[in-house]
Parts: structure tokens; C-alpha cells; sequence
């Protein structure tokens, strides 16, 4: 009796949530809480603020986004029951989301099975790769940076690297799949360290890399795991020079590290960090510093890369329901695939029946700490 | 205990699931209400352990890690049906559970509780760490279990949702009528007296290390079948199947439901599972929300929900 | 050798975190036998309180009195509405108010603070003593010195004041203690401020070391649960060994064995302590009531 007047008042609450007819309605699950929050609660605010402001301009085609985010925590099984939801009781015509790659890789079957389109906001390789038709990504993936970082590591005569990676699926992910092309970017992994996410002090691994010889560090993280290796990295007078991951492109870090600490640390990152440094006549220019100034005046936070790829994700899904002319989840997929020349926060996508992925490795920037701000290296 | 007990449970229990999809305003739901069968089977096997033999377990995730993973690496591994697979890692889990039980059941109340806490966190590493095997904390994919379409062939043609529903359900009332059955049998009995006093039960002769031994080794199988079920239905697993945040929960569901009563569990585990589902119209206060009610029921029903609910309804008979 | 050290400091900074964590557990444990699964969340309010009022401008030490007194308010106000209203409830039924506790104050922090990392500067610069060829951080010295600061304040005062033995005399048995004219709601309150206090203290000193967020406090509470009960649930001397040897494995483990399994390590470790010794390492051997 209980369990089913629960179950109407679920309903009940459900249907207060749905608005209006002729809305499109876009879903997201995202890890706004959990582990991965550092990622996902930019993303969910990215969202929210992008579709108001697209709302407040007409919306698509005339007629309004109705956007239903639900926070998975970064669970996989939870993410399956929001997509589960979305799918059969919101009725979505696209989805965003997918914070980290196993709430994304649990989700695509039900996505497969609704015919739905799906841009995930995860970094493996393995969303896009064999290419689902209904299954597309928007921020570079962790073998893309490992092989920058790996080309900037070479550049400056460093072939002897150790790694410290955080235990989270961020960090190992990354981690994996360095050490899978660390080979074919000529350089040598000596060292090969784990951290947790949460914890405080990393000095007996980075100690042990120092004493391996490596002549660089290639840190695979995100969060504040990041910032207590690069005090660390410090506190030991480590000579060999520092690399972080993307997990750390936003200002945040540079601030829990402390400007001393992170001074002379490279990481690969998106244009959208270095935004008044681009190039006047270069077209992310414009892009990356109208969603950094919006984000930064709605938020009172600092920009990160993670928010920019829900603001690609969402305005390549806005591109095309244009140019699909209806809200038809098959016909959206088509016009997704069939994006060119997209200006994004990340570079410029070019989506294809083989290429769900769409960025080349030169939408990388590779970034220099230098008084506590970031600097593009020439 | 009356003697209708047994029937009774099962009386209500099975009404609700076969009326509640007539509620149901989208398919969705079938998934919601296989979540609660999943989660009603761990349980069950939680008030074996609590409800009946007055241990403690935070570890209990742990064992279902090993059923989840069980389904994900045998197939690939061995070629074995994942569905055999789960049988196995039933197996694999009792033998563990009984390994681990021997030494950790002499501890009492918080040290046991942190010794099944490290057992769980220590099963949680293993799959998190041993990337090369189970595809670290991005999980891993878990082999088409072929039951919807067996299903298929014999004429019944269900959406995946309702499909899994329906399986988890009979799963989950399988596992409450053995429940039910251990909790009339002489070893139920000398559960009770453990539970009781452990000191007095040992004065009459009762082996209180080999019950307590027993319980901890059913409702192990009971976790590893749940976490078996979450694989073989997501056909997707991480490492988060055995978090011992999923432990914790379980505990929680099983007090704060009644732990005393298979029912009063099932109850927990199904409040526990839709709120979740019914707070996201609330966004950012959901957590807060969620931690309020928690604590609402435990003040004003220390006993659990159902058994409170019942009194009241029972009014002045007791 | 040099290693060795370095290691050695790395396991006391991490231990004095968890220590101090564990310290926090022991009053409420020792008034009441419940075990606060919202101690974490003490330590995160200890922390973000800091950050916000200290970023607002007032100097460091005010903000973190500011905090702690908070804080203690918080542990004041969660006894008075939720505990002390389930008087009476089995011990399992309070802890679930308190896990409830825990999820609510998390999420009350998420709405309130928002979901940022923070810290704010360490209490005498980052620059690194050197001894012997490894580094220490001053500020982990600042979590050694509050750490055993805090242990001596509790062991006197369970073992000196009487306030603290009516604490003990409550938990032992509270019935009896009132008869004697202790005023168990009074010492029940008290706990719960010093709890709340002393898990805002550790906040504010780790917080330089370990970073801060609304959800910090899961993570510490595991720790610092798993210390207490390995040095003995309830004994201040227990919850600062067991933290102390609980860093040092870890960081034992991540020097010369493996960092993957550092934390397993440690579980191991817990383990196998209680199977030779049931109540941890300096807890009270307790007789059993038929």
C-alpha cells in the first residue's frame, strides 16, 4: 500500500518537474556531487546558465529547451537509471553527459537501445572508439595529452619520465593509456606512482621518483590531489620539471598549489584558459572569452576546460536541431555527425561517420605556469 | 512469532509487486522497482545477519563486488554462461565469507564493524587497482546474460526494464521464502538465542561461533546474488558495486525499515531506493533533504518504519 | 637513509591528521557508546568556516575561534534536536541519526559553501625544515603540536575533572549516574560541543595540508574511525597511536612496497591487530552483561 502511494507521489512529483508542451527536452546526467564533482558541477552550471540564455534569445526553432539534469554522483549504476529515466519517463530527444568515462560506458546502451543521441563529457578513448552511431564526445581525449605532453617532454631533451597518477578513474585512465603510447612517443616511463584522490601527502612516491632518475613528472589527475603534488614537488626541491594533466585546467589549481609552487609547471589545456592571449585574428578568440566573462559573472568561480565541453556539447546539439529543422532524435543524430568547422571552447570539431571525437591534437595548447598565470608555450 | 508469519510476509509482499506496475506512469518505473528488488534482496540477507544473529557487518558491498564481478570475468575469461557465473561467485562468496568469518566473528559491535569495513574496502581495492583485469574504476562490460532473450523464445516479449523487474522480483521472493524458512528451522532458533545473549545461548549448548559463522556465510550469498543482479542487468559494472558507501546503505535500509522483520528491511530498502529518485525535483537540497528524513524516521520510530507504522496501526493491542 | 626519514615525516603528518580525527570520536563514543558518523562532517565545517570568514577579511586566528565555536554550536544543536529527542533508541538506531546527520550537514555545506576546493595559507609559510636530508612542513608541525595538544587536554580531563568522569560514569551506565546526581543531559551536550570542537580544530589545522570541500568529511571520518579502532575505541592514548601508526604504514608501504596498496596496508594491518587483540591496541577489556 505504502510502496505504491510512494510510487504516485514519485509520479506526481515527476510530472510538477515537466513543463509545458512543444518544449525540447534535452537531459544530462552528470556527477555534480561524488568524486568527480570537480568536473561535473561546472558542467551542470555551463548547462543550466547556456540554456536560460539561449531560452531568454527564442530558444531552437522557436521553441523553448527544457532541460532535466540529474546528478549520478559519478555511480555507474545510478547513471543508468537516470539515462533509464530520461529516456522512458522524460522522453528526451538528446542527452549530455556522462562526467567520467564509467557512468558514460554504463549509460550507451540504453542510449543505443532508445535511439537516442548522446555527447558524452568523458575523456577515454573508448566512448568514440569503435565509433557508436549514437555516441559522441566533446573534450580531448587522455591519450591526446599524454602524446603532447609527451612531444613538449622530448622537445626539452627529457626521455626518462615518472609518472604519479591518482587512483580515481580520472587519473588511471590517463595513466593507462600514457603508458600505452609512451613507447611510440620515445620516451621511457621509470617510475610509475599511485595516489588517492583524497589524501595528503604524496612525498615518499614522488621521493621514490626522484630516485629513479627521471628527468620529468608527469602528474595524471584531477582535483585537489594535483595541488598537494605540487607542494609536494616543491617541498622536496625536486629538479625535474612538472607536468599536470587537463584535470587541473582551471584557475583553482594554480590557487590551492600556491603561485610559488606551481611556477614552471606545463599542462596541456584548451584555448579557453589562455583566452586574451590568443591571437586576434584566430576565431576561438571571441568564443572562449564570451562563455569565460558570462560563466565568471553568473558563477563568481573561476573557468575550468570541464565546463567548456558541456558549453560545446550544448551548442553543437543546438547547431543541429537547426539544421535538422525538428526535434527527431534520428534526424539530430545526422546533423551531429555531420557537424564541420564547429567553433568550440575546445578547438574546432569536425564530426564524420568515422570521427566522433572531431579534434585534432592542435586544439591542445600547451600551457606554462609563470607568475601564477597561465602562458602559452611558444 | 505467530506461525502465519511466514505466509504472511509473502502475502504481502507478492499483491504489492504484482498491482504496483498498474501505478506505474512510465516504463521507467519497472527500473526503479528492479533497484528495489535488488537492494530487498541484500537486505534480506542483512536481517539474517542483524535481525536474527545481532552481527554487524559494513562490508557487505564487498561481497557483492565479487558476485558483480563474477558475471563480468568468468564469461570473458572462461567461457562460462554469466548466468552459471553468478551460481560461482554465490559459491566463491560463501567460501570467502566463511574464510573471513571465523576470525572476524569473535570481534564484537565497532571492531567488527571496522574489521567487515576493511574486508569490503580491501575487495573495493583489488578491483580498483588490477586494471589489467577489470578494467579499473571505469568498469568494465559485462556479458548479454541471454535470459530476456530465452524469455523471447519462450513467448514472453518484454522492454528491458520490465523484463528485469519481473526477474528480480522472483529473485527476491525466493530469497525471502528461504529467508523465511531458515528463520523457523532450529538454526533460526539458535539465531535468536545468540542474538539474545550470547553467554546465555552458549550456557544451554548452543554452538554460538558456527550460527553466527552460518549467518554470516547466508547473507554473504544473499549480497553476492544482489551484486550479481546489478551486473547482469546493467550489463556494465565499476568498482562502485562494492563502495562501502553501498555497505553502509544497506545497513541503514535494514534499521531503518525494522531490522527485525524481513518486511520491515524490504520496506527500508524500497523508501531508501525511491527517495533518491523522488528528491531530484528538490536539486541541490536533495542531500540535505535526504540526511533530514533519516534522521526524522530514526527519532520518531527508533524501532524502524514498519514496526512503528504497525503498532500505530494495531493501536491499542499492544 | 635520508628516504627512510622523509617517509617517516610523511607517515607522522598524515598519522597526526588521522589522530587528530580520532580524537574527535572519542567523547561522544565515551558519553554515549554511539559512534558519530558526522564527526568528518565537524572537521569539514572546521575547515570551510575558516575559508569563508577568512576570506571575508578577519584575520586567521579569529576566523578559526570563529569556526570552532560554530561548529561546537552545530554538535550543541544536533544533540538537542536529534539525539536527545530519540533518547531511549538502540545504539544502532542513533548512529543511523547521526549517518543521517552526516549526509544532511554535507549537504546543507554543498548548498551553502558550493562545491569548490579551498584552502587558506599555512600558519607559518611553506618553507620546509630539512633534517637528516628530508623535509618536514612547518604546518605539519603546527598538526603534531594540536594533536598531542588535544590528547593531554582529553586525558586530563577524563582522568582529572570531574566532569569527565561523570562522562565516563554516564556512559558506563546512565541510570546510575543520575541516581548519583549527574545531569546525563548536561554531559550528553558538553560531549557533543567538545566533539564538534574539537573535530572544527582539526579542520582548521589540516585543511593547509589536506585542502577543503563540502565533502571532505567521508574520507576523514573512514580514517579516523579506523584509527580509533585500532588503538582502542574510546582512549584518547588509542585514537593518537592509532592514527600515528596508521600514517606511517601508509606511507611505510607507499615508499617501499606499493602505492597502490597503501590503503590496503593499512586495513590489513587493522586486521590482524584485532585478531590478536579484540579491543585494539589500548582498549579496555569490557565484561560482558548476560
Amino acid at each position: 500500500m505504502t510502496i505504491r502511494s510512494l510510487m504516485t507521489t514519485a509520479a506526481a512529483c515527476a510530472m510538477l518537474a515537466t513543463p509545458a508542451l512543444a518544449d525540447i527536452n534535452i537531459g544530462a546526467s552528470l556527477a555534480e556531487t561524488g568524486p568527480a564533482a570537480f568536473l561535473g558541477d561546472p558542467e551542470a552550471k555551463t548547462l543550466r546558465m547556456e540554456v536560460e540564455k539561449i531560452n531568454a534569445a527564442g530558444g531552437i526553432n522557436g521553441e523553448k529547451i527544457n532541460l532535466i539534469i540529474y546528478d549520478d554522483g559519478g555511480d555507474a549504476n545510478k547513471a543508468k537509471t537516470f539515462a533509464t529515466r530520461l529516456v522512458e519517463d522524460d522522453e528526451v530527444v538528446a542527452v549530455i553527459g556522462g562526467t567520467t568515462t564509467g557512468p558514460t560506458m554504463a549509460m550507451i546502451p540504453v542510449f543505443e537501445d532508445a535511439e537516442i543521441p548522446f555527447i558524452s563529457l568523458a575523456g577515454a578513448v573508448e566512448i568514440v572508439e569503435p565509433v557508436n552511431p549514437w555516441v559522441f564526445k566533446t573534450p580531448h581525449t587522455d591519450r591526446m595529452a599524454c602524446e603532447k605532453i609527451f612531444a613538449d617532454m622530448k622537445a626539452r631533451g627529457f626521455t626518462k619520465i615518472g609518472m604519479i597518477s591518482g587512483s580515481d578513474g580520472f587519473g588511471k585512465s590517463m595513466q593507462g593509456q600514457c603508458k600505452g603510447v609512451a613507447e611510440a612517443s620515445g620516451v621511457e616511463i621509470v617510475a610509475d606512482e599511485v595516489y588517492g584522490p583524497q589524501d595528503a601527502d604524496m612525498t615518499p612516491q614522488l621521493t621514490n621518483i626522484k630516485g629513479s632518475g627521471a628527468e620529468a613528472i608527469l602528474n595524471s589527475g584531477m582535483g585537489q590531489g594535483p595541488a598537494v603534488v605540487t607542494r609536494n614537488h616543491t617541498q622536496l626541491a625536486i629538479e625535474a620539471p612538472l607536468y599536470e594533466s587537463h584535470g587541473v585546467a582551471s584557475k583553482q589549481y594554480i590557487e590551492l598549489s600556491g603561485a610559488e609552487a606551481a611556477e614552471g609547471v606545463r599542462l596541456p589545456a584548451a584555448a579557453l584558459l589562455v583566452a586574451d592571449q590568443l591571437a586576434d585574428d584566430n576565431p576561438q578568440k571571441p568564443v572562449v572569452q564570451g562563455y569565460r566573462d558570462a560563466y565568471e559573472a553568473e558563477t563568481g568561480e573561476d573557468v575550468s576546460t570541464f565546463g567548456g565541453h558541456a558549453y560545446d556539447a550544448l551548442y553543437i546539439l543546438k547547431a543541429a536541431i537547426e539544421k535538422a529543422g525538428s526535434t527527431d532524435p534520428a534526424a539530430i543524430r545526422d546533423a551531429i555527425e555531420q557537424t564541420q568547422g564547429f567553433v568550440g571552447t575546445a578547438g574546432e570539431v569536425n564530426y564524420s561517420p568515422e570521427d566522433h571525437l572531431g579534434l585534432t591534437l592542435d586544439a591542445f595548447e600547451m600551457l606554462e605556469i609563470k607568475n601564477g598565470e597561465w602562458t602559452i608555450v611558444q | 512469532m505467530r506461525p502465519s508469519h511466514k505466509s504472511a510476509t509473502l502475502l504481502v509482499l507478492i499483491p504489492l509487486i504484482l498491482l504496483a506496475p498498474v501505478f506505474f506512469p512510465s516504463s521507467f518505473y519497472y527500473r526503479v522497482g528492479a533497484l528495489i528488488f535488488i537492494n530487498g534482496l541484500a537486505v534480506t540477507g542483512m536481517v539474517i545477519l542483524i535481525g536474527y544473529a545481532g552481527q554487524i557487518s559494513l562490508g557487505h558491498a564487498g561481497f557483492a563486488g565479487i558476485g558483480a564481478y563474477s558475471c563480468a570475468l568468468m564469461p570473458v575469461h572462461w567461457g562460462i554462461p554469466p548466468v552459471l557465473a553468478a551460481v560461482f561467485g554465490a559459491v566463491i562468496s560463501a567460501l570467502l565469507a566463511w574464510l573471513v568469518g571465523r576470525p572476524i566473528l569473535r570481534l564484537k559491535g565497532y571492531y567488527l564493524a571496522v574489521a567487515t569495513l576493511g574486508f569490503g574496502i580491501l575487495v573495493y581495492m583489488v578491483l580498483t587497482n588490477e586494471t589489467w583485469l577489470t578494467g579499473g574504476p571505469d568498469g568494465m562490460n559485462v556479458a548479454d546474460s541471454g535470459l530476456r532473450d530465452l524469455a523471447k523464445s519462450l513467448g514472453i516479449n518484454m522492454k528491458n526494464s520490465e523484463f528485469w523487474y519481473w526477474l528480480c522480483a522472483i529473485v527476491m521472493v525466493a530469497g525471502v521464502w528461504l529467508a523465511m524458512n531458515l528463520q523457523d528451522s532450529p538454526t533460526g532458533r539458535a539465531l535468536r538465542a545468540v542474538h539474545g545473549s550470547e553467554v546465555a545461548a552458549r550456557t544451554v549448548g548452543v554452538d554460538v561461533a558456527r550460527y553466527k559463522l552460518q549467518a554470516f556465510v547466508i547473507s554473504a550469498v544473499y549480497a553476492s546474488v544482489a551484486g550479481s543482479m546489478v551486473a547482469l542487468q546493467n550489463e556494465f559494472v565499476t568498482p562502485d558495486v562494492s563502495g562501502y558507501m553501498h555497505s553502509i546503505e544497506w545497513v541503514t535500509m535494514t534499521v531503518l525499515g525494522g531490522a527485525g522483520s524481513v518486511l520491515g528491511a524490504i520496506f527500508g530498502a524500497a523508501i531508501l531506493t525511491l527517495l533518491p529518485q523522488v528528491l531530484t525535483a528538490f536539486a541541490e537540497y536533495e542531500q540535505l533533504l535526504l540526511g533530514l528524513i533519516m534522521m526524522l524516521v530514526m527519532i520518531f520510530m527508533p524501532d524502524g518504519l514498519l514496526p512503528s507504522i504497525m503498532r500505530r496501526i494495531r493501536g491499542k493491542d499492544e | 637513509m635520508s628516504e627512510l626519514l622523509q617517509f617517516l615525516f610523511s607517515g607522522l603528518t598524515v598519522g597526526a591528521v588521522y589522530a587528530l580525527v580520532a580524537l574527535g570520536f572519542t567523547i561522544i563514543y565515551n558519553a554515549s557508546d554511539v559512534v558519530n558518523f558526522a564527526q568528518g562532517e565537524f572537521v569539514m565545517l572546521g575547515g570551510m568556516l575558516t575559508v569563508f570568514t577568512y576570506a571575508a577579511g578577519l584575520p586567521l586566528p579569529l576566523a578559526a575561534l570563529i569556526a570552532v565555536l560554530v561548529t561546537a554550536g552545530v554538535g550543541v544543536a544536533l544533540n538537542k534536536l536529534a539525539i536527545e529527542p530519540a533518547r531511549g533508541a538502540p545504539v544502532v538506531s542513533l548512529i543511523i541519526i547521526t549517518i543521517g546527520a552526516s549526509i544532511f550537514l554535507r549537504g546543507g555545506a554543498q548548498v551553502l559553501f558550493g562545491k569548490q576546493i579551498h584552502r587558506f595559507p599555512s600558519f607559518s609559510g611553506d618553507t620546509p625544515f630539512r633534517i637528516g636530508g628530508a623535509t618536514i612542513l612547518p604546518q605539519s608541525l603546527w598538526v603534531f603540536a594540536g594533536g598531542i595538544a588535544i590528547f593531554i587536554g582529553l586525558y586530563l580531563f577524563f582522568t582529572r575533572t570531574l566532569t569527565g568522569k561523570a562522562v565516563l560514569a554516564t556512559s558506563n551506565n546512565r541510570l546510575a549516574a543520575q541516581l548519583v546526581g549527574i545531569n546525563t543531559n548536561w554531559v550528553m551536550t558538553l560531549s557533543f560541543a567538545l566533539s564538534a570542537g574539537i573535530g572544527a580544530l582539526a579542520g582548521v589545522l589540516i585543511t593547509p595540508i589536506t585542502n577543503t570541500s563540502y565533502d571532505v568529511g567521508i574520507a576523514l571520518a573512514l580514517k579516523g574511525f579506523a584509527a580509533a579502532m585500532l588503538g582502542g575505541m574510546g582512549n584518547p592514548k588509542g585514537a593518537l597511536a592509532g592514527g600515528l601508526l596508521l600514517g606511517v604504514i601508509e606511507a611505510m608501504t607507499a615508499g617501499y612496497l606499493s602505492s597502490q596498496y597503501k590503503d590496503a596496508a593499512a586495513f590489513i594491518v587493522i586486521l590482524l591487530v584485532l585478531f590478536i587483540m579484540p579491543q585494539g591496541l589500548f582498549g579496555a577489556k569490557q565484561t560482558e552483561r548476560v
